[in-house]
């Protein structure tokens, strides 16, 4: 995205077009990145109301994939995935 | 159709919010500015005015509240002094920050310690980088005046930045003058009615204010801001100059007194201007070209106003009522790199005076000009800062 000249914007700092955050890809600040590991996964959701990124997709009550262009790869939704189903690995995701 | 009656400082000031009605209004306590929240509260309390008031716990309250109300859109005022704007200090920026135009009287008080309630100008002296417009008061009847002008200044679409309008504490703040006010009707026609921009409340037009602003644009915003203080210049004085038709008292951001020939000059600010003038009078019966400026406007500071106002004098002294530790007076050392940008070098003084409210009279300015005298002939003898009525 080019940025923009101080005579573009709006003053102060004022976000004037709601719901504009949708345009800023959080999964660019990705280090780790969740893999789901379906034959595991028991559909509880928790995973989905956990994340603070609303990055798990869910479809008709099933988790279906991550949504990796919000995906900051915080690894919450690996920490909440109850034990017994340990449904989500946290992998390396580029190299640093 | 104006109306004059006896008022103090504070009672001028909370008469021009009365015929301002502004939506919102938070209020601290702190001597000598209490009077005149208690003065507006009255109003409040007798239904003269529509404002919802807010009585908050601290200054940094008052100011937290002011933002939040005009962020809201609504025209917000406060008031306060001295240790009350210095706990203000975190939201007096962001107010800037924001662009939103609320308007504050600040009653001058020392800025402790050790603790004293006197007029110096320590408090809003040390507001002057924060993005606010600062116009200072000779006496009540420009603090009404001012106070009234200063919501259409804030107000103005170019502008869009918080005014501080100071008055000199106890000097102005408690002594009755008289005081010409205007009509309400013709007070709110002349501020006119205040149509936000991008407010919390127009829930058709959602905005966001007040985020995160990184390295990639804060910079940009804080450009924006410095041209809004820059392009206010010329909208003090067009204000000024509207207001001078409806009342007949004229404005500008710089006053001259009998400068026309005046070979040695003092610029002072305040209250004090006042007793300057006095000074000038008595020392031109005998003859003695002399003659004032008084700075009506510091933020922003009228650079070339003032070059202009100087230009012809042979020697000059600033009255700073405040201390830049260090340095010296913050006004003295605005003026010097004023001539600086035009070139001009002519031998100045400061004079530190009144700080704690030590009062300056008459016999003290005359010995400015006095040493004005030799300045003028021999020229700056390497003593630059000069404090006046300190006993040794
Ligand atoms: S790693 Fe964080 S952001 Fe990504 S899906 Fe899991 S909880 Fe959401
Ligand atoms: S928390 Fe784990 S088990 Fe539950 S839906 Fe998410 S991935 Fe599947």
């Amino acid at each position: 995205m080019k940025e923009k000249g101080w005579k573009e914007i709006p003053i102060g700092g004022t976000i004037v077009e709601p719901g504009n955050a949708v345009e800023y890809k959080t999964g660019s600040w990705r280090t780790f990145k969740p893999i789901w590991h379906k034959d595991r996964c028991i559909h509880c959701l928790i995973c989905w109301m956990y994340c603070p990124d609303e990055a798990i997709i869910v479809e008709n009550g099933k988790f279906v994939r991550f949504d990796y262009d919000y995906c900051k790869g915080c690894g919450i939704c690996a920490n909440e995935c109850p034990e017994k189903a340990n449904a989500i690995e946290m992998v390396l995701d580029r190299k640093i | 159709m104006s109306t004059i009656i006896g008022l103090t400082g504070n009672e001028a000031v909370a008469e021009a919010m009365r015929q301002i009605n502004p939506d919102v209004v938070a209020a601290y306590p702190i001597t000598p500015q209490t009077e005149l929240m208690h003065k507006f509260a009255d109003f409040v309390a007798n239904g003269k005015v529509d404002t919802e008031m807010i009585l908050v716990e601290s200054e940094h309250s008052a100011m937290s509240a002011s933002v939040g109300a005009a962020a809201g859109g609504a025209r917000a005022m406060t008031a306060t002094c001295a240790n009350g704007l210095a706990l203000m200090w975190e939201i007096v920026y962001i107010a800037a920050s924001l662009r939103l135009p609320i308007v504050m009287a600040v009653v001058n008080r020392a800025l402790s310690g050790p603790i004293n309630i006197h007029n110096d100008h320590s408090d809003s002296m040390g507001c002057r980088d924060s993005g606010w417009i600062q116009i200072y008061s000779e006496n009540s009847q420009e603090a009404y005046d001012n106070t009234i002008m200063a919501v259409k200044i804030a107000e103005n679409k170019d502008v869009l930045l918080p005014v501080m309008v100071t008055l000199d504490g106890f000097i102005l703040s408690h002594t009755l003058e008289r005081i010409e006010i205007l009509d309400d009707k013709q007070v709110r026609e002349f501020i006119g009615e205040y149509i936000p921009q991008n407010h919390l409340l127009d829930i058709n037009h959602p905005v966001t204010i007040g985020p995160l602003d990184l390295q990639d644009y804060y910079f940009e915003h804080k450009r924006q801001e410095a041209e809004a203080i820059n392009n206010a210049l010329e909208v003090v004085e067009e204000v000024s100059f509207e207001y001078s038709r409806l009342t007949g008292r004229n404005y500008d951001v710089l006053e001259l007194y009998r400068m026309e020939d005046a070979e040695r000059a003092i610029v002072a600010l305040g209250s004090t201007a006042g007793t300057v003038k006095f000074t000038v009078d008595s020392l031109r019966e005998n003859g003695e070209k002399v003659g004032m400026i008084k700075l009506r406007l510091f933020r922003p500071f009228p650079y070339k106003e003032i070059y202009e106002a100087l230009k012809n004098v042979k020697s000059f002294a600033v009255l700073d009522k405040c201390i830049s530790f260090g340095y010296g007076g913050p006004v003295y050392g605005e003026i010097k790199s004023a001539l600086y940008n035009y070139q001009a070098f002519i031998p100045a003084v400061n004079y530190i005076y009144g700080l704690g409210g030590r009062d300056i009279k008459p016999t003290s300015i005359k010995k400015v000009f006095d040493e004005l005298k030799h300045i003028t002939k021999e020229g700056v003898n390497g003593k630059l800062i000069h404090y006046l009525d300190v006993r040794e």
